[in-house]
């Protein structure tokens, strides 16, 4: 996905002046496409996410719309209030980029893991919040975010993530899409975790389990209409999120179904409230947390026969 | 001749603008009077002498930027920017009343005219700053961007990270000035942190550094004058200065960091700066 993202970016840039790439000291060759569209619009900020945050919003109050790119904990974790106050409080239209989000990079533990991303930037005002389920998404979400004028943070994942879409969807931020319709559980679903909930979901239908897959692409603003028009068709409602069960994606749809006196039951599948100690790559994490394919159809199946 | 003239305009502007800065304070309990008063003669020669900008066209491309990096000497901007003319005086009279823009802090660009960025949280101006002249040179717009510093604000590493940054890329339209008043909330500055030598650590990051007093006219308008003759480098003016100054009973008390004046200590004020009415 991130060489993706590099060569979306690069022909953004083509077209588009005012697009600037700031990184964090990392992308090395990856950003040499970049380069030669314009080499003085791409800035290496070096090792030190604060100042970058606080130089992007300085750049987007002065007419450019700068694309900040590190590892996911960097870029948001660390740098929390320079997003809060330089960007968000000014409505600078800064384009955040986390990579090797979620447990992209378990391997190299909890320091560069993102659990906690989506439930803090989720509590900004004015920030727009994308979570791409794959490549297509990812260049459609980067599109969609310089034509719009807020803050955007967009998560994606590292690189060989199989592609979802088939074809080019329509795409519209804060509007979900449909990966295949179903009749007894809608399962919504943001980033790249998608690939094992299609996994999942071919063992659940082989037990007569008719799902609902929605990419749930946009974490903010969310898509309650889309959760309201099929709220009463299902039995139950599941999110699945590379991501804490507390404050992203789960606890959106949670406190939206808080206000519903009859509403679906809510399975709510991602990290547990804990740091992961052991060493792992990320399909070991998947495993840990009941995310990979097997787990994720064990765990719906048996939340269905309670 | 032409020079103590100027020095002369703006010492009165200076001298003005305290015993406004100060009756505010007293009036609507505004603090962080002491850190007000320390940064004036910079504020003054900057804006009205050095800016290039026009009051009734805020949003010019072509104006130079300030931003106020030590947002807790706002009550000192909101005053220099009315004097300006970028805002009716009576507007301050608003100054810490609910529902006004003239709290202790300065509001977002788009709430008061003359406001380049939103400060108060330490170490954030500055960066927001470097961010505007880069931005200069992408979008070939001619103009430069100052800020001004506390010296308690220099124990922020996103300051030392900008600084790296801005002259890594040999940003040579960004000046900052370093309020240097060897106070902060609660201690001197010196014992909280190891500031010294506060010049040689701008040099030895790259800058290009002019020590002065900074309530010496003459010196803070060399300074400025020479920070606009291309060195190829950022610009640091270590401006020492005097916590409180212009106030006998002020001048470097840092319980004037928090305290509110009286009306007595109003009246005292105004009398020692020569401002009548």
């Amino acid at each position: 996905m991130r060489n993706a993202f590099a060569d979306e970016l690069s022909r953004l840039a083509e077209l588009d002046s005012r697009v600037m790439l700031l990184s964090g000291d990392i992308g090395n060759k990856l950003f040499d496409s970049f380069k030669k569209v314009d080499a003085t619009r791409f800035l290496n900020c070096g090792i030190a996410e604060s100042n970058m945050l606080s130089v992007a919003a300085g750049l987007a109050l002065n007419g450019l719309r700068p694309v900040v790119y590190t590892i996911t904990p960097f870029t948001t974790t660390r740098c929390f209030e320079q997003i809060r106050v330089d960007v968000c409080y000014h409505e600078a239209p800064v384009i955040i980029v986390g990579t090797g989000s979620g447990l992209s990079y378990a391997e190299l533990g909890p320091t560069h893991h993102s659990l906690e991303d989506l439930a803090i930037m989720r509590t900004l005002p004015g920030m727009q919040i994308i979570a791409p389920c794959d490549a297509i998404e990812m260049r459609l979400a980067l599109s969609a975010a310089l034509q719009s004028q807020y803050p955007t943070y967009i998560r994606i994942g590292k690189k060989g993530e199989p592609v979802i879409h088939k074809t080019v969807p329509h795409f519209k931020v804060g509007r979900a899409i449909t990966i295949q319709a179903g009749s007894d559980v809608l399962i919504m679903v943001s980033g790249t975790i998608m690939t094992n909930v299609l996994n999942a979901v071919e063992a659940l239908e082989t037990h007569g389990i008719s799902c609902q897959i929605a990419s749930v692409h946009t974490i903010k603003p969310f898509d309650y209409d889309y959760l309201g028009q099929n709220i009463a068709k299902f039995k139950a409602v599941v999110t699945i999120e590379e991501h804490s069960m507390s404050g992203g994606l789960g606890g959106v749809v949670a406190e939206f179904l808080s206000s519903y006196s009859h509403h679906p039951r809510h399975l709510r599948l991602g990290t547990r409230d804990e740091f992961m100690h052991e060493m792992g790559d990320q399909a070991f994490a998947h495993i840990k947390y009941d995310l990979d394919s097997a787990g994720i159809a064990r765990k719906i199946k048996s939340f269905l026969e309670q | 001749m032409k020079d103590l003239d100027l020095v002369l305009r703006l010492q009165e502007h200076a001298n003005q603008l305290r015993a406004r800065i100060i009756e505010t304070s007293s009036r609507a309990s505004l603090p962080h009077l002491g850190s007000c008063l320390s940064c004036v003669d910079l504020l003054v020669a900057l804006y009205f002498f050095k800016l290039k900008i026009d009051p009734k066209n805020p949003q010019d491309p072509l104006r130079d930027r300030f931003i106020l990096s030590k947002g807790h000497a706002a009550p000192a901007l909101f005053q220099v920017l009315a004097r300006r003319g970028f805002f009716p005086m009576s507007d301050l009279d608003l100054c810490g009343k609910n529902g006004s823009v003239f709290g202790e802090h300065p509001p977002t660009p788009g709430y008061l005219p003359g406001i380049e960025a939103a400060t108060g949280s330490l170490g954030h101006g500055m960066p927001m700053g470097l961010g505007m002249a880069i931005a200069s040179r992408i979008n070939q717009l001619n103009y430069s961007v100052y800020t001004i510093l506390g010296d308690g604000e220099c124990n922020e590493g996103s300051i030392w990270e900008c600084a790296m940054l801005a002259a890594a890329q040999k940003i040579n339209n960004f000046c900052i000035l370093v309020d240097f008043n060897k106070w902060q909330a609660t201690d001197r500055s010196k014992n909280v942190m190891h500031l010294d030598s506060l010049a040689e650590k701008w040099s030895a990051f790259g800058w290009e550094v002019f020590e002065i007093d900074g309530h010496d006219y003459f010196q803070i308008i060399n300074a400025l004058s020479k920070s606009s003759q291309k060195s190829g480098k950022p610009v640091a003016i270590i401006a020492h200065t005097i916590k409180g100054k212009g106030v006998s009973f002020m001048e470097d008390d840092n319980n004037w960091h928090y305290r509110i004046p009286n009306s007595n200590e109003v009246a005292l004020s105004k009398k020692e700066l020569g401002v009548s009415s």
